[in-house]
């Protein structure tokens, strides 16, 4: 050694120094304890809600069961969508879309979620390896991040989230529509209202505690105390932004709840509960 | 007081070449890794060569890895072992090692020179500068940072790629820059510095994303993923990607 010292014992498990001058160790990590998992489950949780939000969106059928509305299919952009009543049933492209409707309005919430900081956080780590783990070492030879083309757009972050605001204001309007019987009278509500009304709380409680809705809202200022209103709403978004994972996982998984829930009833498998 | 001998394998050599040496070793009640280490050297290895100063988790000295996480050895207690469990300490691997445990930290100094420092107000003097709470407890919390340099270990874009050194800064010196920026006294703006598009034009912020493990291993729970480099991202959003905030900036000048 360059110290001119030799270890009094002998050396277990040696290898030759390391480029750049790092220590010489060969393996990937050194990690015990299963930093395996949580990439893992993010992989397989991700892969079964993409699994079955393709098929749903696809599909192209029983996604309104009155006065219910899936949230895939909701607004509705085409001529050729299930007649809502009252509903959120807009055919802004005409009668030219042939494919479901679902594929014109799930394209924004996919991209508020693609380009969402925990999302991305999310799949670096459990679909990319980049890294799998907090110090274990990613397989990739190279590595430039989001500084060129595609990962940059992840900056356009910022349009999803005003987008997500209108798509959660109609969903919004829906989950209302739920207090309306199947005929179109109010006073109504099932277990389905219930549902769509969770799943509406969640979705809005993952959209405010987006990190560029707490910019917006207040992180961008300089002088808090020139803006005490602000201050105090950047505070309370901070507080939901620190469980922006719970909210992630919780608002898809309601939302995947919701549109098996309209599917279930408008195919017939069950009929909903109504309460009064 | 209980105690009992553990098997520790600890990371021993220079640039040249090294290896994991094995020592079985005593240990006690409520010691840390760090405590261990100081006994292998009065017993076993004299010459065992590691950096620590405070044993208080306030220097930021004696960061290592143990068992593969980044972690201050003087704030790693044994307790969380098992008793038959092997602990295994390297150096940080990241940098450049010195010679067993000790890594030489230069790179972090580098890149700290490289931020541009505070930027004073004009007509204020020193010792003149009145700033409400609310208006200074960001940068407050970035000013918690020992620069014990485990995050700038951890994070994968020097940590599996040496090459992306140069261009890029790290979690703790983008952190550095968002604690400027977000001072309410940091002048830079009016000398021509744009603090939030500097950190992504020259100290690489685009190649942070965003995954956390310089969050998951500060040792003063800086949430510097949440509160330091993604609030940078979207300053820079504001200056180069958001038609909204380029539109808004447009009026009020023209209101001017």
């Amino acid at each position: 050694m360059a110290t001119g010292t030799t270890p009094t014992t002998p050396v277990t498990e040696a290898s030759g120094g390391r480029a750049h001058g790092r220590a010489a160790i060969a393996a990937r990590h050194l990690r015990t304890d299963r930093w395996w998992v949580p990439p893992l489950v993010t992989a397989l949780g991700l892969g079964a809600f993409i699994a079955y939000a393709t098929w749903r969106a696809f599909a192209n059928s029983d996604y309104y069961a009155a006065p219910y509305v899936s949230p895939f299919y909701s607004p509705c952009l085409a001529s050729n969508c299930t007649s809502m009543k009252g509903g959120a049933d807009w055919p802004l492209f005409g009668d030219w879309w042939g494919l479901s409707p679902a594929l014109l309005v799930l394209v924004f919430p996919l991209g508020f979620r693609l380009t969402c900081y925990y999302y991305r956080k999310a799949y670096y780590r459990g679909i990319w390896w980049s890294p799998p783990a907090c110090a274990v070492a990613e397989p990739h030879a190279k590595y430039t991040g989001e500084t060129r083309f595609p990962l940059i757009l992840q900056n356009v972050h910022r349009y999803f989230f005003y987008l997500a605001l209108i798509v959660a204001g109609i969903l919004t309007y829906d989950a209302v529509l739920g207090f309306r019987d199947p005929s179109g009278d109010w006073g109504h509500m099932g277990l389905g209202t219930v549902v769509l009304l969770v799943n509406i709380a969640l979705i809005w409680a993952y959209t405010v505690s987006c990190h560029s809705c707490r910019h917006v809202i207040g992180g961008k200022l300089r002088h808090f105390s020139k803006h005490p209103v602000r201050y105090r709403l950047w505070n309370r978004v901070g507080a939901l932004t620190a469980r922006h994972m719970l909210l992630a996982w919780s608002s898809l998984i309601s939302v995947g709840v919701a549109d098996l829930y309209v599917y279930l009833v408008a195919s017939g498998a069950f009929d909903d509960p109504r309460f009064f | 007081m209980s105690s009992y001998t553990a098997h520790f394998k600890v990371w021993r050599g220079d640039a040249d070449g090294g290896g994991l040496q094995d020592f079985q070793v005593e240990v006690n009640d409520g010691e840390v890794v760090l405590d261990i280490i100081h006994r292998l050297q009065a017993t076993q290895a004299s010459d065992l060569a590691v950096r620590w100063n405070c044993k208080a988790g306030k220097c930021g000295s004696c960061s290592a890895e143990v068992n593969g996480h980044p972690r201050l050895m003087c704030m790693t207690r044994m307790s969380v072992f098992r008793r038959d469990e092997t602990v295994t300490v390297t150096p940080m691997r990241t940098f450049p090692v010195i010679r067993d445990l000790v890594t030489d930290v230069s790179f972090n100094y580098t890149k700290a020179r490289e931020v541009p420092a505070f930027v004073p107000p004009k007509g204020v003097a020193a010792g003149e500068y009145r700033m409400a709470q609310q208006d200074v407890e960001r940068s407050q919390e970035f000013r918690k940072c020992i620069e014990c340099f485990l995050c700038q270990n951890t994070c994968h874009v020097v940590r599996d790629h040496e090459e992306n050194k140069e261009a890029f800064a790290g979690p703790r010196f983008l952190m550095r820059i968002a604690e400027l920026d977000m001072h309410p006294l940091d002048a830079a703006e009016e000398t021509g510095l744009n603090r939030a598009a500097s950190a992504q034009e020259d100290h690489g912020l685009g190649y942070c994303n965003i995954t956390k493990c310089c969050t998951d291993v500060c040792p003063e729970n800086i949430h510097i993923t949440d509160n330091a480099l993604i609030p940078l991202k979207e300053r820079a959003v504001d200056r180069k990607y958001d038609p909204l905030v380029w539109l808004g900036s447009k009026i009020r000048r023209r209101g001017q």
